[in-house]
């Protein structure tokens, strides 16, 4: 009986240790995976060339992903400079002057913009953005726009990253410990001069890893931003222009991408870019939160 | 004096708009969602599949999708589960509280979380090929799992941790197991494990990307795991590039029951979430 028990534990121990470094190893296998299967066009062609080539035709067995990076980062640009200091003033509302009771009624709104799926913001701003984009902003700025563009992505992601960005700055204002503000606001200063000279220099680790998580967010979203990108292999000059992010790049030519020598190995090539980058900014946004958690609980 | 004031009235004015748009998006979102969905709803829609083709037939509904969505994310949380739960006890009760290994796992479960879902799905295709499996049910399946057993394992590891530490070192110094411990530490989150199922479900249900590749489309509710199956997200998305109005009235109404049924279950985790979560960020 005492025997069977301990083999138990032992069992199940081991059981879940296997399964532990399964799920774990996923990073290693996607990225392994990813690297196989796209080695093929990287025997082919450099890696230089692949990033900075504006060629893409696929049937010609050219593939530039230029215009598809600089697509990915002009889209991205566009929302966090939309959704930045939206949401840091927000967060800066909801935990400075908003009284707890309101706060309680507006944050879980916030949460439940982060519950919204993507595919239904890209009917949004199918809907909505560019229309509005079409009718009323460009006409002041460029000839003509179809609406679908650049901008039309950023605003769309942009409004997916504000619960990203708000939740985790109103984490990190509620670590900072209340005598640091008694103290500065004793000393005469407004609640503004508290804020920007004490609680913005105490959390900006915090809005920074906020940051990059949210770019990293924008980087690989897809199916909102396919929808109202207009993905033009042509690498934008201005918001109005169409542009055509990696994420949408793969989404588009799942289909035909087996029937075009090399193709899938070029979106899986798309793929791995998106998983290192996103890694990596991922990785660095993880650790200094951690730091700022392990800070909290000391 | 004056100037500082003025500064000050000026910043909360601002702080007061920025909050406006960011928690009215919220109902700009809906209020389009619904008033473009609500004129194109009918009981059809969730009872009928499509009539004469999902791209140009003017007839029936989306029961085929809503069901092949239920499959997938179901079917997702539920593998997803049997991998997260062990890992969440591991992480807890194998391996202590502040084991370098178990944050090095934690920082890596994070990663994860962050890994787009196109990446999952361009994943899944990977294993599909190298397994040979077309696109089907059981290949959405795969994909999805992958994609939720980060938010499980997260989720389930937060609830755990709030689990008093007494309980457990009660349950050892009594003579039990780290696994009779374990199952004991398990009764306690029950609540915790629904509303990771809660979680995983909403984002299981509302993704595209990670099915894109791997469940194909079909009219047709799946009678196998080898089926193609479609699901709600990705009918709105092709429905919506139709040319036909009456299908694309029917890619509104789908966003609208998308949403209403994501934003229930997001409602319902926000209420259990908040009797566990402390401090994470």
């Amino acid at each position: 009986m005492h025997r069977f028990r301990l083999f138990k534990d032992k069992f199940f121990s081991k059981l879940m240790l296997v399964l532990t470094l399964a799920s774990v190893s996923l990073l290693v296998i996607i990225g392994l995976g990813l690297y196989l299967r796209s080695s093929p066009l990287l025997h082919q062609h450099s890696w230089i060339q692949l990033l900075t080539s504006s060629k893409w035709r696929p049937l010609k067995g050219l593939f530039g992903f230029y215009p598809f990076i600089m697509g990915t980062i002009w889209v991205t640009a566009v929302s966090i400079i939309i959704a930045l200091p939206l949401c840091i003033l927000t967060a800066f509302y909801l935990v400075e002057y908003v009284p707890p009771g309101l706060r309680r009624i507006l944050i879980p709104f916030i949460n439940l913009l982060a519950g919204i799926p993507p595919v239904v913001y890209g009917v949004w701003g199918v809907l909505f953005i560019i229309p509005l984009i079409q009718n009323k902003i460009a006409p002041h700025f460029v000839e003509f726009s179809t609406g679908y563009s650049v901008l039309a992505g950023g605003i769309v992601l942009a409004v997916m990253i504000f619960p990203l960005i708000v939740s985790i700055v109103i984490e990190v204002l509620r670590t900072i410990p209340q005598e640091l503000k008694d103290a500065s606001l004793s000393l005469g200063a407004t609640k503004w001069e508290t804020i920007k000279k004490v609680l913005f220099r105490k959390a900006l680790p915090g809005i920074i890893a906020a940051s990059v998580l949210a770019i990293s967010r924008a980087f690989g979203e897809t199916i909102a931003v396919l929808m109202v990108c207009g993905n033009n292999a042509d690498v934008p000059h201005s918001i109005f222009d169409p542009g055509y992010p990696l994420p949408a790049l793969i989404a588009n030519n799942y289909g035909e991408m087996m029937s075009v020598p090399l193709y899938d190995s070029a979106l899986m090539f798309a793929a791995l870019l998106l998983f290192v980058i996103i890694l990596l900014f991922n990785l660095l946004s993880r650790l200094i939160l951690a730091r700022l958690e392990r800070k909290l609980a000391a | 004096m004056m100037k500082r004031k003025i500064e000050e009235l000026f910043i909360k004015f601002l702080m007061l708009v920025a909050t406006v748009i960011v928690v009215g998006s919220f109902f700009l979102i809906v209020g389009t969602i619904v008033s473009k969905g609500l004129p194109h709803m009918s009981l059809d829609m969730i009872t009928k599949t499509p009539g004469g083709g999902f791209y140009i037939g003017k007839e029936g509904g989306v029961l085929n999708a809503i069901i092949g969505s239920l499959y997938v994310a179901g079917g997702a949380t539920l593998l997803g589960l049997l991998i997260s739960i062990p890992v969440a006890i591991y992480l807890n009760m194998y391996l202590s509280g502040k084991n370098v290994i178990a944050n090095a796992i934690r920082l890596a479960f994070d990663v994860l979380f962050g890994i787009p879902s196109i990446v999952y799905g361009a994943f899944g295709f990977l294993i599909m090929v190298y397994f040979g499996i077309r696109t089907s049910l059981l290949g959405g399946i795969i994909a999805v799992t992958l994609l939720v057993i980060p938010i499980l394992v997260r989720t389930l590891d937060e609830v755990i941790r709030t689990v008093p530490h007494e309980l457990r070192d009660a349950a050892l110094s009594l003579g039990a197991t780290r696994w009779e411990a374990a199952k004991v530490v398990l009764r306690q989150i029950k609540p915790g494990i629904f509303t990771a199922i809660l979680l995983s479900f909403g984002r299981a249900i509302g993704d595209v990307a990670a099915v894109l590749f791997t469940a194909g489309f079909s009219d047709n509710i799946p009678t196998s795991l080898h089926e193609p199956a479609a699901t709600l997200p990705l009918a709105i998305f092709f429905q919506l590039s139709s040319a036909v109005e009456e299908v694309q009235g029917r890619a509104y109404a789908s966003a609208l029951i998308l949403t209403v049924v994501v934003l229930l279950i997001t409602v319902l985790s926000e209420i259990l979430v908040k009797k566990f979560s402390k401090h994470k960020i």
